[in-house]
């Protein structure tokens, strides 16, 4: 177990490496520059701007100077916003995406497991076809859709809930959550159904109950395991991309997050946050695809096993 | 002995007879019936829709505005005074079109990926699957922005581009899958009996992992609408006027409470289709699944 | 154990609805009774830092922490004594005799000296600073050499601190306008000391501008910055007007989203907007009482022609595409009557000055021109583009305009929706057959938006060169005796220009805002130059309404 974890930490650096390269190499190319304006910039103000940021220098060579940089930790200072640093501003909006990440996953494993397995239970009945009606609605509702009908309903007309911002007003968090949530709530509720209904037709669940273990004790201990697998295998990326994705709810909110800064990075040519927010979301992609195979890994009888024996 | 009558099994099962069982399965499912049918009739309005929309689909009537509707629109209309069915009608067709061109790439692409890396495993599976890990990292926005400088605006290319995106989270959901069935009996049978991986893979492993890939399929369709709808938005997608469900849903919905139509009826379009989609696919799932007939 | 979820859910859904119902108070409410003003201000400021920022949320705050030497009276917007409590101009209008007031100081207490603008200024205008603004200074001798390295020595540029509270400053030619740039951040003094102890003078990235290490001489003291999340003010005890001063302080929303913040407007989180989103204009209109505001802007909003490409090589295409245009209805469908139908680039009466009206919509001319040009009935028209960047104003307003071509003229452009910078790149290097484009001006004068088209000019973007245009705006206009002659030759430039139609007009630009009504003394005006020094809250507004 140990092993396969040390190994595929191993595997990250070469990963990351790769991420950084090909972005470094990509942003430059794309059309426009960090210092392009809707005024015309003189000619020397944008040399002067270019050679505050080591723009000047050929492009290799700002390359090695960045990696040398990250190796001390430094995502170098923004672009788009002077005097802050790319790890003071990431400093900033992580935490608030993270927290509004936990909790719209909180609502999604919650609300999408338990109708998902509801479901699952009872196939072709109205305990399925009620809540599964549900998840579809939420898939059909885009956030930029969702976001303001909340926030008509709860936040204008019955005057409930604060229509924006982040820990400024008590209740401001619920609707976000919800928002950000209810997506992934929906996909959750498929794909356990979907996974609850493939276990259940295994043999060994036959076995079980075959040996007479009453039906909650063949879901909970024997079904849950095998059925929320893939689950499992799509809460790993689901996570890193609340993050990235939170964009839109954190928009609609007013919320001081990252997903802001990451879509407006790449909006603003912000080269060293474009950067900076593409590292971090890489080792996290990397971190938490690994945290989801282990986990499947253990819910995986078999896998288990194996991992055993290494 | 049993592995020969499982193989056997398994042979007769996944033969013309297989479709052919599970056709007549499925014509029994009358909700899944009942979505194909939709499905079906959707696709040809949107086929048709040049020769059959009311109205051109750029025709404007600027002091009309944005009306409720009426006898002569239907479903109202834009605040250009566009007819909002001839709208939709062209919409679906973009619409339908995005979903059907990218998720097919997003499930060639994917379910090939997943389902080879975690058959071989080991050195194979490992660099298979850290190249996923890769392409998730990488700023999408830059990508389909360079895409679309390198190209020019293209709107097949923006359909491969966003099935090259959204086959990544199918991937790891299909070596999942594989990885679990590789260890049951009857995969460890075929490959005992020498079978060619290909083959294992073609006639066992995807067949049985059917189940989460039709329903993956069902929410890829409506993401890869949606993100469409994104791209467009930022430029990146179709130009106007063309249009497609997903945009005029996020015209609509900000002014939803002034014109609420123009929301309602975009939404609802994409709403039906999804639901009929997702009743067809259960209903295949069902049809196909090989160890639930047998009950 | 399904009851058991259910009613486990339905107790945290009631319980967080309480704790959510129990406020009550509003932002709006609050503020009025504490003197703070809740602000839209349309996204998170770049920095700080008056020589660095550049865009309107960031003037907003700067402006409540900096003052300039002469202020522009927000009635008026004639300058008035800021940092300078009076002021000399020579005969000639060329050197400018500045007196501070010996009130005027830092928040720490200090003094600020004449010998604090020299060095500013310096800052403001030194090559290795990348100010892009820095043109501001340019009307002042040998600035734009220094700007441009091609003079090292900052003491030959005209500003010269005479003695501890007088400055002098000297121009190449006489500038009506140069007053009103004084109350530009570009031109403001920063506390030298301050930036010295963050690091070098032309440093960009300090963290002099931070919560704690700023100094400033405004009305106004940075209290908290919040990235995302808001920026607060706090009234100034050192101001030397501070008399005068009747809020306790201002917070700053980085409100990006225009349909959020409407609904912050609604529920009471704000005292003001940046801007309305166009499809609630006329509901807020019908209103008694309407907190909607709208009053004329200095811009203007227009397409850019490529004159360097087919077809748009022939003015009579040019002349075609623009006498299509029903600019009128556009104005009063579209828009929702949001804006004022423009056929010229400078924005009728700044200063004064009238720009020429030379055409009207008249689609039966648009014909006959396109079939002079030959494209009879838009036989035989090439494919033409029509580029825009990513938002739905613009969006709306090219689907229109496509529709009114193809209408009129029978020809068909395509639209394309371009992401910002690649925009940017489009215009920038002239790579359209038509752009959108939009000139807000910096300063009250129609020099601000003739001189954009001048051969060459860096915001030309049209290819648009005429030697007797140039020669108007160059030399003829900064020279003349009397202002009636100088807006006759601006006159007479416009009308060149229109009859050559290198650009296309379509409107002139309003600001729009929703003001709660507690909000007093804050005018609209041209410039959209707020002066939160006069602005105050009324908490009994609504008892007012009842006697």
């Amino acid at each position: 177990m140990w092993r396969f974890i040390g190994i595929r930490l191993l595997q990250a650096i070469p990963v990351i490496l790769v991420v950084i390269t090909v972005t470094f190499f990509l942003v430059r190319v794309a059309p426009g520059g960090p210092f392009s304006a809707e005024k015309a910039v003189l000619p020397e103000v944008k040399a002067a701007l270019e050679a505050q940021y080591r723009l000047d220098l050929p492009l290799f060579q700002q390359y090695v100077a960045y990696l040398g940089d990250l190796a001390q930790g430094e995502f170098g200072p923004s672009f788009k916003y002077p005097g802050r640093s790319v790890n003071e501003l990431i400093g900033a909006g992580l935490p608030v995406t993270a927290e509004l990440g936990l909790y719209a996953l909180l609502v999604a494993v919650v609300i999408g497991g338990i109708a998902g397995v509801i479901a699952a239970l009872k196939p072709n009945t109205a305990q399925d076809y009620i809540p599964m009606t549900a998840a579809m609605i939420g898939i059909c509702m885009p956030s930029f859709l969702l976001g303001p009908l909340l926030v008509l309903v709860f936040g204008i007309y019955l005057d409930w809930l604060p229509v924006s911002g982040w820990g400024d007003i008590p209740g401001d968090k619920i609707l976000p959550a919800i928002t950000l949530g209810s997506a992934y709530a929906a996909y959750i509720a498929r794909l356990s159904r979907a996974g609850m209904l493939e276990v259940m037709s295994q043999d060994y669940i036959r076995t079980a109950r075959a040996k007479g273990l009453p039906e909650w004790q063949v879901v909970v201990k024997h079904g849950l395991r095998g059925g929320l697998i893939p689950v499992v295998a799509f809460l790993g990326p689901a996570f890193a991309g609340l993050l990235a994705g939170s964009f839109v709810v954190e928009t609609i909110f007013q919320i001081p997050g990252l997903g802001r800064f990451y879509v407006q990075a790449a909006f603003n040519r912000d080269y060293t946050m474009i950067l900076g927010t593409t590292v971090f979301l890489s080792t996290l992609i990397v971190l938490f695809n690994l945290l989801s195979d282990i986990l499947a890994a253990w819910m995986n009888p078999r896998l288990r096993a194996q991992f055993g024996e290494n | 002995m049993t592995t020969e009558i499982i193989t056997d099994i398994a042979e007769a099962e996944q033969g013309s007879s297989l479709w052919h069982d599970a056709w007549l399965r499925l014509r029994k499912n009358r909700l899944a019936l009942a979505g194909g049918i939709i499905l079906v009739a959707f696709s040809i309005i949107a086929l048709l829709t040049p020769w059959i929309a009311p109205y051109a689909y750029d025709a404007q009537n600027l002091d009309l505005g944005a009306t409720p509707p009426s006898a002569q629109h239907w479903l109202g209309t834009d605040i250009f005074g566009r007819d909002l069915l001839t709208q939709i009608m062209y919409g679906g067709r973009v619409s339908l079109a995005v979903g059907l061109i990218a998720t097919s790439v997003a499930l060639l692409i994917g379910v090939t990926w997943g389902a080879v890396a975690g058959y071989v495993g080991g050195k194979v599976d490992a660099v298979m699957m850290r190249l996923v890990d890769i392409m998730y990292a990488l700023p999408f926005m830059i990508f389909i922005v360079l895409l679309m400088v390198v190209f020019g605006r293209n709107i097949l290319l923006l359909f491969l581009a966003i099935g090259a995106v959204e086959w990544l989270t199918m991937a790891r959901i299909m070596r999942s899958q594989v990885q679990q069935l590789r260890q049951q009996e009857f995969v460890e049978a075929a490959i005992s009996l020498g079978l060619p991986p290909g083959t294992i893979i073609r006639r066992h492993l995807i067949p049985n992992a059917l189940g989460p890939i039709i329903v993956y399929t069902t929410l890829t369709i409506p993401s890869v609408m949606l993100l469409e709808a994104f791209l467009s938005f930022l430029g990146l997608g179709i130009q106007p006027p063309q249009t497609s469900w997903g945009l005029l849903i996020s015209y609509g919905a900000e002014t939803m409470e002034e014109f609420p139509w123009l929301l309602i009826f975009p939404g609802l379009a994409l709403t039906i289709t999804l639901f009929s989609l997702n009743f067809l696919g259960d209903g295949l799932r069902d049809a196909l699944d090989v160890r639930r007939s047998k009950d | 154990m399904i009851n058991t979820v259910s009613r486990l859910l339905a107790a945290l859904l009631v319980t967080t609805f309480l704790a959510a119902c129990t406020g009550g108070e509003s932002n709006v409410e609050i503020g009025n009774r504490e003197g703070i003003l809740h602000f839209g201000n349309g996204s998170e400021p770049q920095g700080l830092d008056p020589h660095v920022v550049t865009g309107v949320p960031e003037n907003k705050i700067v402006r409540s922490l900096f003052e300039g030497l002469a202020v522009k009276n927000p009635w008026t917007l004639e300058p008035e004594p800021g940092v300078a409590e009076s002021w000399d101009i020579s005969e000639d209008g060329r050197v400018y005799t500045f007196y501070l007031n010996p009130e005027a100081k830092w928040s720490n207490g200090e003094p600020v000296t004449a010998g604090d603008y020299v060095w500013s200024w310096n800052r403001a205008l030194h090559p290795a600073m990348g100010n892009q603004y820095a043109y501001m200074l340019f009307p002042v001798v040998n600035a734009q050499a220094f700007a441009s390295k091609q003079i090292e020595d900052f003491s030959q540029v005209g500003v010269k601190a005479l003695d501890e509270r007088t400055l002098q400053v000297t121009l190449n030619e006489a500038t009506p306008y140069f007053l009103q740039l004084m109350d530009h951040y570009s031109t403001f003094a920063v506390h030298p000391e301050t930036i010295l102890k963050h690091g070098k003078m032309t440093d960009r990235y300090t963290k002099w501008t931070r919560v704690g290490n700023m100094v400033n001489n405004g009305p106004f003291n940075l209290k908290e910055w919040k990235l995302n999340r808001r920026i607060v003010v706090e009234k100034s005890d050192t101001y030397w007007d501070r008399d005068k001063v009747r809020l306790n302080g201002v917070v700053y929303y980085p409100t990006e989203n225009i349909v959020s913040e409407e609904r912050m407007f609604r529920v009471g989180q704000l005292h003001t907007t940046g801007t309305v989103p166009l499809d609630k204009i006329p509901v807020y209109q019908a209103m008694e009482n309407t907190p909607y505001v709208q009053s004329p802007y200095l811009g203007t909003y227009y397409y850019l022609i490529n004159t360097n490409r087919e077809p748009l090589t022939d003015v009579r295409v040019r002349r075609a595409l623009s006498l299509a245009i029903d600019r009128v209805k556009l104005n009063d469908t579209v828009l929702q009557k949001s804006n004022f139908p423009a056929y010229s680039i400078t924005p009728p009466g700044t200063m004064g000055y009238q720009p020429p009206k030379l055409f009207d919509y008249d689609p039966e001319l648009a014909r006959s021109l396109l079939a002079d040009a030959g494209y009879p009935d838009g036989e035989g028209w090439p494919e033409v583009e029509l580029v825009y960047n990513t938002s739905e104003g613009h969006r709306k307003i090219a689907v229109a305009l496509q529709q009114m071509w193809k209408d009129v003229l029978n020809i068909k452009i395509t639209i394309a929706n371009q992401e910002w910078k690649v925009y940017l790149d489009s215009v920038d290097t002239m790579n359209f057959d038509i752009a959108r484009r939009g000139w807000i001006g910096d300063y009250v004068d129609p020099n601000n938006f003739l001189d954009l088209f001048i051969t060459d000019g860096g915001n030309n973007n049209t290819g648009f060169a005429n030697p007797r245009y140039d020669d108007l705006i160059l030399n003829l206009a900064p020279q003349a005796d009397t202002q009636e002659e100088r807006f006759r030759l601006f006159y007479e430039a416009e009308t060149l220009l229109m009859e050559q139609m290198p650009i296309l007009p379509i409107y002139t630009y309003t600001n729009k805002k929703l003001k709660h009504p507690s909000v007093r003394d804050m005018p609209s005006n041209l410039m959209d130059s707020l002066n939160l020094k006069y602005v105050w809250l009324d908490a009994d507004w609504d008892k007012g309404a009842e006697k």
